[in-house]
């Protein structure tokens, strides 16, 4: 598991920069699968062929993750950059970053407290006035390491500690990549189509495509998802709890959950007897609004693991959630075609 | 050791002010070879003599660089496990969201510092940096399981160990002061290719961050003729004032104003001239923010002179240094004590 786990949460995939996950996921369905497609968006699509086929299944996870995007490279050498994807700018100052296919070194710095005004600390810092310090001393120094629309992404290994928790970047989504490729080891009657997205997090665009391609019947979306069970939050404003289970969710911003599948979800969930919960909350949205919507409609769900300080270097999950996601996801395939 | 992985293994090490059993103990080791004689006091300040190579009667001289760190403190543990910190030394509190932490209690934990996430917080509210008491630390274990292994009053360190950046720039944490120190390592090789006199102290200095502590009590010990305080300064940066920062290329920094013997920084200089190591002044119109405050009104005062190297994002995870000016610094410091020949009181006369 934890291999697997490092390898995915490791590799580079800003939106719209997807190669270096793409190539990993490639890898790791090839052996389980009967046809790997990819599609002109980039998204991945492992295709595997039912035993008895009626239906398709559509399991969906993105690949891509939140980062930056270099816009300008100043004469001092130093980089302006932009954010892909949802960043609270408040997490920047003092961060390390990779920049590009070589993985170039830099960080975002914040002038020292002795030169700030007592005002100044109680202010966020926005992206917009930071930049990216290479060590280049000019812009033609930096020019050699970085080109102008080089993705960023935060410098953040995966870490394993506490009583079972993960520490890492891009745990949103690559823990649903993850349960996706456990879920292609099963031998299903059904076509399923596991479905690695691009670019959810600039607006569920890789999702579009794909569902388009595949015309699911159902379709089934596992997420990484915001856990706010920490102080300063009153507990009717958790929308999820670490170490609860997989939550599932009956609506968001993006889709309202079919409701038979809720329902058996839940079912598969206590026959099983699979700890989960339901998401409380209606707040961010994820690729089953494009699944859902495609082409005449699709059935959809969404199944989540919590992740506590999400879109951060160090967002953080249990790893009994991504356990307990990966045996739902499989009970759920084991009977969805009665739904 | 080269100067780069010597200043890897330091920042890796714990040290906050106060606390510097640990750090002490390493940089004693990394002393013993290139000094007649090491030892430590109850301060957890180092002390490294070397003893000239000619006979001539040089002056007692004392360099001092600080071998603390900033760093937090466990302030409270609540019910479900998360912990509230407070600052030792000074921090801003905007670097510290998504940092990783080690707590220093009766084992050493990982942990992750946290906050509420955004889409929960009130409107405006995104525009102000999220307060440190509305901050905890979270090392994922079950609350009973914490209480035994941390304690209030426990230290927390951060864990950004050194990466390279382009150049010879170097970038982590508590590079503030341990560049020092590696830089004073640096002058004891410059100094054994080299002949002087006199007797040289090397010392690591403790509790700097707090109030240059141990500068205080190890010059009282030395009572040197001469004072060598070596320092970080502020580094040039986009979002910095450009007449309190210095550029990182231009070799180390020496600082004028009262607080420097001006005759012996005039000296400094000069040394640099006739080695052609390039330089640059730092204005400090008042006392320096360190140890050379301390230093020169020790017992009946102490003629000193500061050099600082220049650094980037000082008393943050992402501290960036030029590695080139530890060299350099390192080769002017040795020069300026190997001029230190008989006679050498005079250059200290008004």
């Amino acid at each position: 598991m934890s291999d697997l786990l490092r390898r995915l949460t490791s590799a580079r995939g800003v939106s719209g920069d997807e190669g270096d996950i793409r190539k990993v996921i490639i890898d790791e369905i090839t052996p389980l699968v009967d046809e790997v497609h990819i599609d002109r968006m980039g998204n991945v699509i492992g295709y595997k062929k039912g035993t008895n086929p009626k239906r398709k299944v559509m399991l969906c996870a993105h690949m891509d993750e939140v980062g930056f995007i270099i816009t300008r490279i100043e004469d001092n050498g130093m980089l302006k950059f932009a954010t892909v994807g949802s960043i609270d700018s408040r997490i920047l100052p003092s961060k390390r970053v990779k920049i590009g296919d070589k993985g170039v070194p830099g960080v975002m710095g914040i002038k020292a407290i002795h030169l700030q005004e007592p005002s100044e600390r109680k202010n966020a810092v926005k992206a917009k006035h930071m930049y990216i310090d290479i060590g280049a001393r000019s812009k033609e120094e930096a020019e050699k390491l970085v080109s102008l629309g080089d993705y960023a992404v935060f410098d953040s290994d995966l870490v394993y500690f506490g009583d079972g928790r993960v520490k890492s970047k891009a745990l949103d989504d690559r823990v649903g990549c993850f349960t996706l490729i456990e879920s292609l080891k099963g031998n299903y009657p059904f076509d399923l189509y596991a479905c690695f997205t691009v670019q959810e997090e600039v607006g569920l665009r890789g999702a579009k495509v794909a569902a388009y391609h595949i015309q699911p019947d159902i379709g089934l979306v596992v997420e990484g998802t915001t856990c706010s069970d920490v102080p300063k939050v009153e507990p009717h404003r958790h929308t999820t709890r670490m170490g609860d289970g997989p939550a599932i969710s009956i609506a968001d911003l993006a889709s309202y959950s079919n409701k038979r599948m809720v329902s058996f979800l839940i079912e598969c969930a206590k026959n099983a007897g699979i700890p989960y919960q339901i998401k409380e909350g209606i707040t961010g949205g994820n690729d089953a609004g494009e699944i859902q919507r495609s082409r005449a409609g699709a059935m959809t769900a969404v199944i989540s693991v919590p992740c506590r300080y999400i879109h951060s270097p160090s967002s953080v999950m249990d790893l009994k959630d991504l356990d307990n996601t990966v045996r739902l996801v499989k009970e759920f395939l084991e009977g969805c075609e009665s739904l | 050791m080269d100067a780069k992985a010597f200043l890897k293994e330091l920042i890796d090490i714990p040290g906050v002010s106060g606390y510097e059993d640990e750090i002490s103990r390493v940089i004693m080791d990394a002393f013993k070879p290139y000094c007649h004689e090491v030892r430590r006091d109850a301060f957890f300040n180092v002390y490294g003599k070397k003893i000239g190579n000619v006979g001539q009667k040089g002056p007692r001289i004392m360099l001092a660089a600080h071998l603390d760190e900033i760093g937090l403190m466990v302030k409270d543990i609540d019910d479900k496990g998360f912990i509230s910190f407070t600052n030792i030394g000074g921090v801003d509190q905007r670097i510290l969201l998504s940092q990783e932490v080690i707590i220093h209690g009766k084992e050493r934990l990982y942990g992750v510092i946290g906050a509420k996430p955004p889409h929960l917080q009130e409107k405006g509210e995104t525009e102000k940096a999220v307060p440190m008491d509305e901050m905890m630390i979270d090392v994922g274990l079950h609350p009973d399981d914490i209480k035994k292994k941390v304690t209030i009053g426990d230290l927390i360190t951060f864990k950004s160990p050194l990466i390279s950046l382009g150049g010879n720039m170097v970038c982590g944490k508590s590079i503030d002061d341990r560049a020092g120190v590696v830089m004073m390592l640096e002058t004891m090789k410059e100094l054994d290719k080299l002949v002087f006199s006199g007797e040289v102290y090397f010392v690591a200095t403790s509790q700097e961050e707090v109030g240059t502590r141990g500068a205080i009590i190890s010059t009282y010990s030395v009572d040197p003729d001469i004072g060598i305080a070596i320092d970080v300064t502020h580094g040039d940066t986009p979002d910095a004032p450009k007449d309190e920062t210095h550029a990182m290329d231009k070799g180390p920094v020496i600082a004028v104003g009262p607080n420097m013997h001006p005759k012996l920084t005039e000296r400094l200089m000069n040394v640099a001239d006739d080695n052609e190591i390039g330089y640059l002044i730092e204005v400090e119109p008042g006392l320096t923010g360190t140890d050379a405050r301390s230093i020169q009104v020790s017992r009946e005062g102490v003629p000193t002179v500061l050099i600082e190297l220049p650094l980037r994002y000082m008393h943050t995870t992402v501290e960036t240094l030029n590695m080139e000016n530890i060299r350099k610094a390192a080769r002017l410091t040795a020069l300026f004590i190997a001029s230190m020949k008989e006679g050498w009181e005079e250059c200290l006369t008004y």
